[in-house]
């Protein structure tokens, strides 16, 4: 019990100098003047608005991956105390005195920093030697596009950390497990595994990858362990049911969170309000909130609505109707039926009103108490300023003659019976956000009636957007009525998962222009570094920042890649002919290497063949990580296993070091290029482009 | 994955099972069978019944052949009209009859082969084909129908004696045929003058001789071995001829030999030398012998097509001189392009078309308002554009002026002869791909200003040379912006007509999109060469036809707000499509699969997945499993997981598609997903019966079971029958109508 008494107090620790050296020189490849250039570099430009909106605390909405790689770049933003007031307008703008860009890229950095001693640890977890290890980290190291995309303010760098993470937590998880399962430590890395997943899946789509790996790779061994008979049935439920809790119930736990604090930050409207649904506008401040507050919540006969239309393209907008008629005969010599127009209105109008009329009744107030529209009601929509209703019949639309022309019916005394009762479809009673009005298809701004509903369209749904009970008999009463405000109240608040749901929907489904772009490039273009990208270009001096690899790395990554897959197929067959070239722990070492790593590069790089999507070279970053981590293993499995006499392997070794040494002089020339500190003459630039398809910045003077 | 511990019992029976060999061996191998069967049940008397179980089989066999004939060609004549995309393919087959050229998106053996059958049925390839709807008449369409429907009858017995192979129980191949039967699907599909009747039956041929040569693995290089593979590699190429569809079965074909060889290599017992000639033999039937006869349907396929036609446009100027007609079909036309030379320009990437303008304007709102210039693929007098200098207005053609040929770098005007406008380009974006610049056509009488001159420029030649029609490939540079003429492919929406967007891009990337060659050229103060245009190897016509199939089919997108077929809604029978009629007046046919069976269906495969994850977990964990439950297990895990593959392959991919899908897509996949019903009822009821076996009524469990499931298939086809042999009055919201209360989905409107 007193036993420390008798004994002195000893600390003991180990510290792994190369660990530390390898952090030191991390941060300071990353770290060295991060300020410099001070201006907006490339998707700086992109990325810096939503920071700024953060910051301002406004809504948006970017369909480029999940708000968690914005929230950890606004972070630094919050921590270097920014106001948000800067326009990202243009790439090469200076930074203004307000902007603190060295907090701004501080994370990215660290991220990138810290990738270096992990890709060291990565593989001394996978049980391979202090050396290659060391290669290993070295090379992430002198990697001149690692270096590049982690110096700015954006992603990749830190998703490439999270797969890192992933990676490592679930090799030191792995090699608990033999043993000590369940230990602390066991239970520490398996939660780190499924919480860097869902980090990486946070930052990017694209973090999903990695995430199937770990998920795969944690499947076989979850099915090596389903057949490891000494253990009992409950013991391997047990381990089913940790894993299954760590890598899928806390990722998904985790991905709500982002979202929640991402909602719960932004707060205000802002200028993508518009895409989102006018209940979940409503929720957010200053912005419809302003309108619907104090609505009535469910339509009634007599009710006053506008109706916005919810598929909301090319332009958000509401039906409408005016005065003016269809013209007799259009262009083409179409006739029409020379009613009223209806269109689709993208602005705010008196217009826009329609009042909700019970088709049995002539009254156009709401009685009282309000009898509420319901899901398959008859109803008229009468405009509310011509008060004549809406109407569609068998005459072809104006500029989709497959269609019915939408009408607000005059009586030209011409025996036409008046079509103008309209099914209300909705699931329960019609109220503010569930009013939805089929029938109608809608194109250019055009109302058109669609003679047979084929099927669900958002296009045809409608939602009633502003609503109010209309209380005057009088049509000149009543036009006074529409022009004056809405009457304001309390507000209503959409449940947190209602509000997810529809965000994650509208981010998946949102298509940006796919627009080309100069930079663009196409994956093939990638495995041999056959382009490149001009991130920034001194205003004055020829100084240039590239995303442009080392291509000596890049060259024999992809060949180490190569070699990797023959020899794996070389060995599976001798096996199959019981010819067993490898020791059992070599090859079983051999094979999770190579699952991890081969199979991080595959799934990072080759989904990109299937997307229609703008690619860059930026994408293959995270790909590339994972081909560096197989460089050493592979040397290191050349030398152990295929080198047979100590001479071969000297020769070996010293050939590692001079390659090494020439990759190291790759970076250091290209070194201007990523760091953009040095201006070049042109002669210079022209000597450093290697390649033809290479787009390297040559001033003319 | 070291094999499961309860592998090595399961295998020795397996491979004991794999006694049979299709059936010329089966007699041989009859005893073997037969003592199978008898050790199975011991209570039956095993020799005596021998020969008359055997004739039972066939009876069976034929009872199930005859049952799919007879509902597949009952009322195969109505309706009498076009139905759907029969407009395409008998349109198509009639183009074969006439020998002339047309373009398709899919290969061309299935089109062949119904033209084949309407010129042995005598049909004259008279019929226009114009759209759905249009009455026969006189002519003969039964030929081609009674094909379709042939061809589409054999599903049936060939699902039948797949199921019986894999799991060797005839109630799972009984409950499969009957599924296929019944299902209103298949069997409208298989009525009418369609690729995928002919495009199922080399898939399911091909699945079922694959079977077959897997259960000859113990008599390798026998002659029904060599049969049976040797008729795989002949159904794929006939799948692949058919649609590119084929290519899942043959991925499937390939995984199933990948892993054959794999086990073969494994097996110790075998040389090397052995193993090397199992790896020639299947590359010999599974790689050269199909890609052999894949090659020869084209080879024929342009033999027969030797006129041309509508199809031209789609092609390269060298392969249009192939074809007797065509212009440039031993072309006579001025070798060198000279000012006032009217020609027209064709774009080099394939599917692209002619540069061409017509006289409507960009509508407002998108660049400035001036005439359209898109690409077009057909041959029409608005491609034709007149090549003039820029500084001058005069016309080149005025006979005092000396013949000036265009050379390159020379900066040129281009009008348009219709309309008499230049060819213009601005700082305006493109009406699609933004970055770009719009094209237009600019000017009045050929008056514009600066905007129209264009550098014209050959492809790696030095300033100087002369254009060669037909030979140079020459590109378009816009004077001010410095923008190259391209297509960006992309097609416009209807303001457009549909034809291809044209802009000029500032990016200077060198692709096939910007670069042009001149194809017609008419100018007569030249003379007229004989032009020996180079005259393309078979190769490259086999190439250029599938670059050209390839384009057209992802140029096959869905158009704004219409809508599309999603591969979801396929297994749940979302949505059908209408064959014929929309009227309650009209003859109505209405391609839906018969829901008790697809529902069926999919609650099977939910099932499958648990019941094969559960026996896989107990095999792993090292259960010992009874000789029966084993031998049950391996049929469910091999043959369920080889048609579940099938339905895999022909169902997962589609959602990687993006070009307009159609619910007839998912029939493949919908055979697979039968025979895995049939499988796995057949299996689960067995377990049952065996799991109670203490109970006296055990065996009736399965027995019972089975017919149940027959019945119901049957009952489910009598009502719903009239969606694929048509239906007539009122329509189904009606409750006076005889499908009243059959309407079970909303989004079904037959």
């Amino acid at each position: 019990m007193w036993g420390f008494l008798k004994r002195p107090i000893v600390v003991t620790a180990d510290i792994n100098l190369s660990l530390v050296a390898l952090t030191g020189m991390g941060l300071l490849s990353r770290l060295w003047r991060l300020t410099y250039p001070p201006a907006v570099v490339f998707d700086e430009v992109y990325y810096g608005q939503y920071i700024s909106f953060y910051m301002k605390r406004i809504f948006f909405l970017d369909d480029s991956g999940p708000p968690f790689g914005h929230m950890v770049l606004a972070l630094g933003g919050y921590l270097g105390g920014f106001d948000g007031h800067f326009l990202w307008n243009r790439i090469g703008a200076e930074y203004s005195s307000n902007v603190p860009v060295w907090s701004l890229r501080l994370l990215p950095a660290l991220a990138g920093a810290l990738s270096v001693p992990m890709a060291y640890q990565i593989v001394l977890e996978l049980h391979f030697s202090h050396c290659a290890a060391m290669g290993a980290a070295l090379l992430m190291l002198i990697e001149n596009a690692l270096i590049t995309q982690s110096r700015l303010m954006l992603l990749e760098s830190v998703l490439i950390f999270f797969n890192l993470l992933a990676v490592l937590s679930y090799l030191k998880f792995f090699n608990c497990q033999k043993h000590s399962p369940f230990s602390l430590s066991w239970w520490f890395w398996l939660t780190l595994t499924g919480v860097a997943c869902s980090c990486a899946v946070g930052i990017k789509y694209m973090g999903m990858f990695t995430y199937v790996l770990m998920l795969a790779v944690a499947a076989v061994h979850a099915w090596h362990l389903i057949g490891d008979q000494t253990l009992s049935n409950v013991c391997v439920f047990c381990h089913l049911l940790a894993r299954a809790v760590a890598l899928l119930v806390i990722p998904v736990v985790l991905y709500l969170l982002f979202f929640y604090v991402h909602l719960i930050l932004l707060f205000r409207s802002g200028p993508h309000d518009q895409i989102m649904s006018s209940a979940f506008q409503a929720s957010l401040e200053g912005g419809l909130a302003r309108i619907t507050q104090g609505q009535p919540l469910e339509v009634a006969f007599g009710s006053q609505v506008t109706l916005r239309n919810v598929f909301g393209k090319p332009v958000p907008c509401w039906l409408h109707s005016h005065q003016d008629t269809y013209p007799m005969i259009y262009e083409n010599g179409r006739g029409s039926s020379h009613q009223q127009q209806v269109t689709c209105y993208p602005f705010k109008d008196v217009n826009n009103w329609w009042i909700v009329k019970d088709p049995g009744r002539h009254q156009l107030v709401v009685s009282s108490p309000p009898r509420p529209v319901r899901h398959g009601d008859m109803v008229q929509l009468v405009h509310g300023m011509t008060t004549r209703s809406l109407n569609t019949h068998d005459v072809a639309a104006p500029l989709s003659p497959h269609s019915q022309e939408v009408s607000c019916y005059i009586d030209y005394n011409i025996s036409m019976p008046a079509q103008n009762l309209w099914r209300l479809v909705s699931k329960a009673a019609a109220r503010l956000s569930g009013a939805h009005l089929p029938d109608w298809g809608y194109r250019q701004l055009e109302i058109v009636g669609e003679k047979l509903s084929r099927g669900y369209h958002e296009s045809m749904v409608w939602n009633v957007e502003e609503h109010r009970y209309g209380a005057s008999q009088e049509q000149r009463e009543r036009e006074r009525e529409l022009h004056s405000p809405a009457q304001v109240d309390v507000s209503r608040n959409l449940s947190f998962m209602a509000r997810f749901l529809e965000l994650q929907w509208k981010m998946l489904v949102l298509r940006s222009d796919d627009s080309e772009h100069k930079y663009s490039s196409s994956p093939l273009e990638w495995v041999t570094l056959d382009t490149n990208i001009a991130y920034w270009l001194h205003p004055r001096t020829s100084a240039q920042i590239h995303l442009l690899g080392n291509i000596v790395i890049w060259i024999s990554g992809s060949l180490a890649l190569a070699i990797y897959a023959l020899l794996s197929l070389w060995y599976l067959l001798r096996q199959r002919r019981n010819v067993h070239d490898l020791p059992q722990d070599a090859w079983l070492r051999w094979v999770l290497a190579g699952a991890l790593c081969a199979g991080g590069w595959a799934v990072n790089y080759l989904p990109f063949f299937l997307m229609e999507k703008t690619l860059f070279l930026y994408h293959y970053l995270p790909a590339l990580t994972f081909q560096i981590l197989l460089l050493p293993v592979v040397l290191q499995h050349i030398s152990d296993h295929l080198c047979r006499s100590q001479l071969q392997r000297s020769v070996f070794s010293a050939l590692v070091v001079a390659w090494y040494s020439s990759a190291c002089h790759v970076s250091h020339t290209l070194r201007p290029l990523t760091y953009g500190d040095k201006s070049l003459s042109p002669h210079e630039l022209k000597a450093l482009r290697w390649k033809d398809s290479w787009d390297i910045l040559i001033r003319k003077h | 994955m070291p094999p499961a511990t309860g592998g090595g019992l399961a295998e020795s029976e397996l491979r004991s099972r794999r006694g049979r060999c299709g059936p010329q061996a089966a007699r041989a191998a009859g005893r073997d069978v037969a003592t199978e069967a008898a050790a199975r049940s011991p209570k039956r008397p095993a020799r005596g019944s021998q020969r008359f179980e055997a004739a039972g089989r066939w009876a069976l066999l034929a009872l199930v052949t005859l049952l799919s004939f007879a509902t597949r060609f009952h009322r195969l004549a109505e309706p009498r009209h076009i139905c759907w995309d029969e407009t395409h393919f008998g349109k198509m087959g009639s183009y074969y009859i006439n020998r002339t050229f047309f373009f398709d998106v899919h290969p061309p053996l299935g089109k062949m082969l119904i033209g084949l059958a309407g010129y042995l049925s005598g049909y004259d390839g008279t019929f226009l084909f114009q759209k759905p709807g249009d009455k026969y008449e006189h002519h003969s369409y039964m030929g081609m129908r009674g094909f379709c429907a042939f061809l589409g009858s054999w599903l049936v017995p060939f699902a039948y004696l797949t199921v019986l192979d894999l799991s060797k129980s005839l109630s799972a191949a009984l409950l499969t045929a009957a599924l296929l039967t019944f299902d209103t699907g298949c069997l409208t599909l298989s009525q009418y003058i369609l690729l995928d009747p002919i495009l199922m039956f080399f898939i399911m041929a091909a699945m079922l001789s694959m079977v077959k040569y897997n259960s000859c693995a113990n008599r390798p290089f026998s002659a029904p071995w060599w049969f049976w593979l040797s008729l795989t590699g002949v159904s794929l190429a006939g799948a692949l001829g058919v649609k590119f569809v084929g290519l899942f079965i043959i991925l499937q074909v390939g995984l199933n030999t990948i892993a054959d060889l794999w086990h073969l290599f494994g097996d110790l017992s075998l040389s090397l030398v052995t193993v090397g000639k199992h790896l020639t033999a299947r590359v010999l039937c599974l790689i050269v012998l199909p890609l052999a006869l894949y090659t020869a349907t084209f080879a024929v396929h342009f033999m027969v097509l030797s006129k041309s036609g509508p199809g031209d446009g789609f092609f390269s100027s060298a392969f249009q001189a192939r074809l007797s007609g065509n212009n440039l079909h031993n072309a006579s036309i001025p070798e060198h392009l000279a000012y006032g030379s009217v020609i027209t320009v064709k774009n080099l990437r394939m599917a692209i078309g002619y540069l061409h303008s017509h006289r409507h304007l960009y509508p407002e709102g998108i660049g400035a308002r001036q005439q359209q210039v898109t690409t077009y693929l057909h041959k029409d007098y608005n491609n034709l554009w007149i090549i003039k200098k820029h500084n001058t207005n005069s016309d080149p053609l005025d006979p005092s002026f000396p013949v000036e040929f265009v050379r390159h770098g020379d900066i040129i005007r281009l009008e348009h002869k219709e309309t008499s406008r230049n060819l213009h380009s601005h700082y305006h974006e493109a009406p699609l791909t933004r970055k770009h610049y719009q094209v237009t056509g600019y000017g009045i009488n050929g008056t514009g200003d600066s905007n129209d001159f264009w550098r014209i420029e050959v492809v790696n030649r030095k300033f100087g040379n002369r254009i060669k029609v037909l030979r140079s490939r020459i590109r378009l540079i816009h004077l001010v912006t410095g923008c190259v003429l391209g297509s960006s492919g992309k097609v416009l929406p209807k303001w457009g007509w549909e034809q291809l967007e044209v802009t000029c891009t500032p990016y200077l990337k060198e692709t096939l999109n910007s670069i042009w060659n001149v194809e017609d050229h008419i100018n007569p103060k030249l003379p007229n060469i004989s032009l020996n245009v180079l005259q393309p190897s078979f190769p490259e016509i086999l190439l250029e036809s599938h670059m050209v199939m390839i384009r057209g089919n992802s140029g096959l997108k869905p158009k704004d707000n219409e809508f599309t077929s999603k591969p979801w809604h396929w297994p749940i029978n979302y949505q059908g499509l209408r064959f014929s009629g929309i009227n309650d007046t009209d003859f109505r046919v209405y391609l839906l699969g018969n829901p008790v069976v697809w529902w069926l269906n999919l609650l099977s495969i939910a099932l499958y997945l648990l019941s094969g994850s559960i026996i896989a977990i107990a095999i792993q964990r090292g259960a010992q499993l009874p000789a029966e439950v084993a031998g049950l297990s391996q049929v469910l895990l091999r043959g369920g997981g080889q048609v579940l593959l099938g339905w895999t392959l022909h169902y997962f991919p589609f959602f990687l598609m993006g070009r307009v899908l159609y619910f007839h897509h998912y029939f493949p996949a919908m055979l697979f997903s039968s025979m895995l019903t049939g499988i796995l009822w057949d299996t689960l009821l067995r377990l049952c019966a065996w799991g109670l076996a203490s109970w006296p009524l055990a065996r009736g469990i399965h027995v019972v079971g089975i017919l149940s499931l027959l019945l119901g298939a049957a009952y489910s086809f009598y009502l719903f029958h009239p969606l694929a042999y048509g239906m007539v009055g009122p329509l189904a919201q009606d409750p006076q109508s005889p499908m009243a209360g059959l309407r079970w989905l909303d989004s079904w409107d037959f």
